[in-house]
């Protein structure tokens, strides 16, 4: 069956929900009724209709046709055996509180992409904003599973309170990666600076690059962790770059040792 | 008894009676072949029969590295209890004593059962607060520290209930150098049928028992039918020309791989002919009423 397709007609003059778009939300429905429902988040009233020419097709495999950084809660709620596609960038919330599925980006993805993310494979192939990952203020843990892959670069508080899934950045991580872990694991291949880990208490970080960690991770010397070759095994398909680093020999650093500690961060030795 | 003749070996037209059984298992890998062996043979040692030792275990087959979830050579070893609950109590001792403590070893989940036995989730405590959890595509680790790295240990490994303990040949032959040819050669074959294990001493049992005794209280004695030295004194089942009896004893996960199983030790000792090897092959019941499963050798010739 062919996919649910929403093409682009036109980039609105603001930010729009597509979080009623999400595949459950629009199975069963007709494209004039799905081109009617308000998507605005102004006073200026703006309908599916106005953004996008809606092709129905089987809503468990939306596409949409063209991007916008003003597309905000793409695949939210997103359920296990669903997809959602991209062709271009997306705005903020791409994929918040998604419980399984697929979610692929072409292009970049704003703010607090997969916060709340409880399941789905999120890939983005352009860079992500701030807060990857992370809970909404008022939220007490972050990501709670499922697998996020950004082929590009990330912002700042990347990981933030993540409690259980994996983040791979192949780029560059923004200030403070990993800030207050819970626990999980976050893989960068590029560059990582400012507090890395800051308040880690049972997560796992591992550096393609080593650089110096602040006095509150301790070394633990260099070893060969059965676990980090299941992890590679696992991360092979998703970024065999970041399978390599985790083939290797790693050092383990310890901490954060300002709080409960048991975390680590990881670097090829 | 009628005989059918296969090869110049005789075959019983008897059944083996086997019993449902709960199986479990797990694969243990190691920085090597040899210490995930080690550590396998060690789990699966005092295991050769539900009746003294809790369970019957053994090692089913070698995992090669691209086969394992970690890249390192493996051994998958299975166990089999009368009731979950003693499957599990086997298990987890059997791996917190012999598996745990084994260097470089690591465990995972390689039985699709019905049910689930925790065993990361028993053994993480020895890490007193320093194990850590990892969810990979859905199934949680642990990872203990110890004394040589981390034991890295699947949380729940699979049990089914459908397994079958209890299939049987007796292999019958001359003396003891012919019968032990063809028995060993019967093991190499139901060895390489996977998810069936033989948990006796080399796949081998020369202690058959029958059930009952003269004696208060036995349940179980020597089954003297069968025993060569008393063929002229005792009600014996043997025929002139035998004068060694071996069995091969054989437990699989599904009814179909305890069936495989005895087909494939059936063919590799009827391969071999009477001169050489067994002169007969018989199979061991209580009768059809105590086990509902049965394996008829005329069913399972090649």
């Amino acid at each position: 069956m062919k996919p649910f397709v929403f093409t682009l007609r036109q980039e609105p003059a603001q930010r729009v929900d597509l979080s009623a778009l999400s595949p459950d939300r629009i199975a069963g429905r007709a494209a004039a009724e799905i081109e009617k429902i308000e998507i605005g988040t102004t006073k200026a009233a703006i309908k599916v209709g106005d953004v996008f020419g809606v092709s129905v097709g089987d809503p468990g495999v939306v596409r949409f046709e063209g991007g916008s950084s003003r597309f905000d809660l793409v695949g939210a709620k997103l359920l296990p055996d669903h997809s959602v596609h991209v062709d271009g960038d997306v705005g903020a919330q791409l994929g918040r509180l998604a419980k399984g599925g697929r979610i692929t980006v072409t292009g970049s993805a704003g703010a607090y992409a997969a916060s709340g993310n409880a399941g789905a494979l999120i890939e983005i192939g352009g860079n992500v904003g701030d807060f990857l990952a992370a809970p909404l203020a008022g939220e007490l843990g972050g990501m709670s599973g499922g697998r996020v892959i950004v082929r590009g670069n990330a912002g700042a508080r990347a990981g933030d309170r993540l409690r259980r899934g994996v983040i791979v950045i192949e780029g560059d991580a923004g200030e403070d990666l990993g800030s207050r872990l819970i626990a999980g694991s976050i893989v960068v291949l590029g560059a990582a600076k400012g507090r890395i880990g800051y308040l880690n208490r049972r997560g796992t970080i591992v550096l393609a690059n080593a650089r110096d960690l602040g006095p509150t991770y301790i070394d633990c010397g260099a070893h060969i962790l059965t676990f980090a070759g299941l992890f590679a095994r696992s991360l092979r398909t998703d970024s065999p770059r970041a399978a390599a680093v985790l083939s290797r020999k790693l050092r383990r650093y310890g901490g954060d040792t300002a709080v409960y500690g048991k975390g680590e961060i990881l670097t090829p030795a | 008894m009628s005989e059918l003749i296969r090869n110049g070996v005789r075959i019983d037209d008897s059944f083996a009676e086997a019993f449902p059984m709960s199986g479990t298992g797990i694969l243990i890998t190691g920085p090597n072949a040899k210490w995930a062996r080690q550590a396998a043979e060690t789990m699966t040692g005092f295991a050769t029969s539900v009746i003294g030792c809790g369970c019957e275990a053994a090692i089913d087959c070698e995992v090669p590295p691209e086969e394992t979830p970690d890249g390192r050579p493996g051994v998958r070893a299975l166990l089999f209890a009368m009731s979950s609950k003693d499957a599990e109590k086997q298990l987890v001792n059997r791996l917190g004593q012999c598996v745990l403590t084994c260097p470089g070893s690591a465990v995972y989940s390689t039985v699709k059962g019905e049910f689930e036995i925790k065993v990361g989730d028993a053994v993480r405590q020895f890490g007193d607060k320093w194990q850590m959890s990892k969810v990979v595509d859905g199934r949680r680790f642990w990872r203990v520290p110890v004394m040589d790295g981390e034991f890295f240990c699947e949380a729940k490994v699979g049990l089914t209930k459908k397994s079958v303990g209890g299939g049987n040949l007796l292999v019958m032959g001359a003396d003891w150098d012919s019968t032990m040819r063809a028995t060993e050669a019967g093991v190499a074959a139901v060895r390489a049928v996977p998810d069936a294990i033989a948990p006796f001493p080399g796949g081998i049992v020369r202690s058959g028992s029958k059930v009952g005794s003269q004696y208060k209280g036995m349940g179980a004695s020597t089954n003297d039918a069968y025993c060569p030295t008393l063929r002229g004194v005792t009600n014996s089942a043997l025929d002139a020309d035998i004068g060694c009896v071996l069995e091969i004893v054989i437990d699989g996960l599904t009814d179909a791989a305890v069936s495989a199983a005895m087909r494939a030790g059936l063919k590799a000792i009827i391969d071999m002919g009477p001169e050489n090897g067994a002169k007969r092959i018989g199979a061991g019941n209580y009768g059809g009423k105590l086990g509902p499963f049965h394996y008829h050798l005329k069913d399972l010739l090649p």
